[in-house]
């Protein structure tokens, strides 16, 4: 296994993709934090274009990837190899490219502008969207053999994570406005990962006071050492159930 | 060696594989014969686990294949059409192939790479091989680790004459070691001095599987391409 996850890296490193998108994320890093003279700011202002750009990045390229490996893993599966090995390294093998592109685009700025809580937490989430993006990347690659479609199911998730699902959320809030909606909406953030990471985040920033009565319910819940395990369970389980499913169709596909 | 018993393979409505049962010893030149689209590769590809049947199975050294992929140390698979990472070269995908084998095959036989003579060539990337140098490229990877089984899919398909040859020489000679041998081609002539046993496939059924002589004896003609065209013509499609 370990052999397989080297030979994908060395793919990955041979593919510019995973540079260019670690210097991009350098640059916004840089001058996001230069732009703002209160490194707090800065995270908020990061926050947001990391919850759109790192999701986007790590499941439209992966998707790709997977496809075009295609060759790569009909040779292979030819050779004494097991499945699943084969398919984790490949899974193991974006993980740590794509990680390793966050950890030094905005991990770094992040831990030298920000070295507090908020910052913590904002590199923890986004290594774990980066996986969470990866499997669900892997999943829609898996669903179907032609290349547009795989992409375009990627992007629609994609989209659905980032912008249908909130609007889906507000049309709720409006309609039940009447209701004390705040324990639900802890049920509803529970169901994107998104939305999960950047309330995790924003507790973590003084700015939370500002949200009302549901942001109360929330900082009860997430500040406490139970709820932040839970919510980042939770993570790992948005990460692992897209894998386990891609997985398991991947076993018993024809090649 | 290898023992399948009722492999289906249904693709949508098309049955590639129906109710197939082979037996196959060591030692035997076994070539699948049959139209296009019989169910060939799909019976290769089952062989390898690429394919998984819908119902049936396959053993190997009487050890079911469906859960297994110990067993696919002693085979060299020799695919149709060689499809590579295309931005590797020749150079790293032989690594890479003897990086990934070498616990279990450490014999290598690059009889093939040099006759060929892959090393002039092997900072090329595969994407820029011609269809040829791609087939002998599948062709030397197939042998590299000396297998006891040799699964070649249209083998001398766009060889040039030399290479043909050539291949045809080492097949001959790992016949002679006792191994067990699977061909499919279209070239019938290619296969003559080759294969001992011919099994003949058409629209995903098996229609017989028998020695060369016994077809010969059975059909009354001495020449492969001949008795294979008359069983062609006895069963219209």
């Amino acid at each position: 296994m370990k052999k397989i996850i080297k030979y994908v890296l060395l793919d990955l490193l041979r593919n510019k993709i995973v540079l260019a998108y670690t210097v991009l994320l350098l640059v916004i890093s840089f001058s996001v934090f230069n732009l703002e003279d209160n490194p707090s700011k800065g995270v908020l202002s990061l926050l947001n274009i990391i919850l759109i750009i790192v999701p986007l990045v790590s499941i439209v390229f992966s998707t790709i990837y997977v496809y075009n490996a295609t060759e790569f893993i009909e040779l292979l599966v030819a050779q004494p190899l097991k499945r699943v090995s084969l398919w984790l390294s490949i899974y193991a093998g974006l993980s740590l490219a794509l990680c390793f592109a966050f950890f030094v685009g905005a991990a770094i700025p992040i831990l030298l502008y920000a070295p507090f809580e908020s910052g913590g937490v904002m590199v923890m989430m986004g290594l774990l969207i980066t996986l969470i993006f990866v499997a669900i990347a892997l999943l829609a690659s898996v669903l179907t053999r032609d290349k547009a479609k795989g992409i375009g199911i990627s992007i629609m998730l994609w989209f659905y994570f980032t912008l249908i699902f909130d609007g889906i959320v507000l049309f709720l809030l409006f309609q039940f406005m009447d209701y004390p909606m705040e324990k639900p909406m802890l049920i509803v953030s529970a169901l994107n990962p998104i939305d999960l990471a950047r309330v995790l985040i924003l507790l973590k920033l003084d700015i939370s006071a500002l949200m009302g009565a549901t942001s109360a319910v929330f900082k009860d819940f997430f500040g406490s050492y139970w709820g932040m395990s839970l919510a980042i369970s939770i993570l790992l389980l948005w990460a692992f159930i897209p894998l386990w499913l891609s997985l398991r169709r991947f076993n018993r596909r024809d090649l | 060696m290898i023992i399948a018993t009722n492999v289906t393979k249904k693709f949508g409505k098309l049955t590639a594989l129906n109710n197939v049962s082979v037996t196959c010893n060591r030692g035997q030149s076994i070539s699948l014969i049959g139209p296009n689209g019989s169910g060939k590769t799909t019976f290769i590809k089952c062989l390898l686990g690429m394919v998984v049947p819908d119902s049936g199975f396959i053993t190997f050294n009487q050890q079911n294949i469906s859960h297994d992929w110990q067993y696919r140390q002693h085979i060299g698979y020799m695919p149709q059409t060689g499809r590579y990472p295309e931005n590797m070269t020749i150079a790293q995908i032989f690594d890479m192939m003897k990086d990934i084998r070498k616990k279990t095959n450490p014999v290598l036989d690059e009889e093939l790479v040099n006759l060929f003579e892959l090393e002039n060539i092997s900072s090329k990337r595969m994407r820029t091989l011609s269809g040829g140098t791609r087939q002998k490229v599948s062709a030397a990877l197939a042998f590299l680790f000396s297998p006891d089984v040799l699964i070649l899919d249209e083998p001398t398909a766009g060889l040039d004459p030399v290479a043909t040859e050539i291949l045809k020489e080492k097949i001959r000679k790992e016949k002679a070691k006792g191994k067990l041998l699977f061909i499919t081609s279209h070239i019938l002539s290619d296969l003559e001095d080759i294969i001992t046993e011919v099994i003949y496939m058409q629209d995903g059924d098996l229609r017989f599987h028998k020695s060369l002589a016994q077809l010969q004896e059975d059909t009354g003609e001495m020449r492969l391409s001949k008795a294979i065209a008359q069983v062609m013509q006895k069963r219209p499609s």
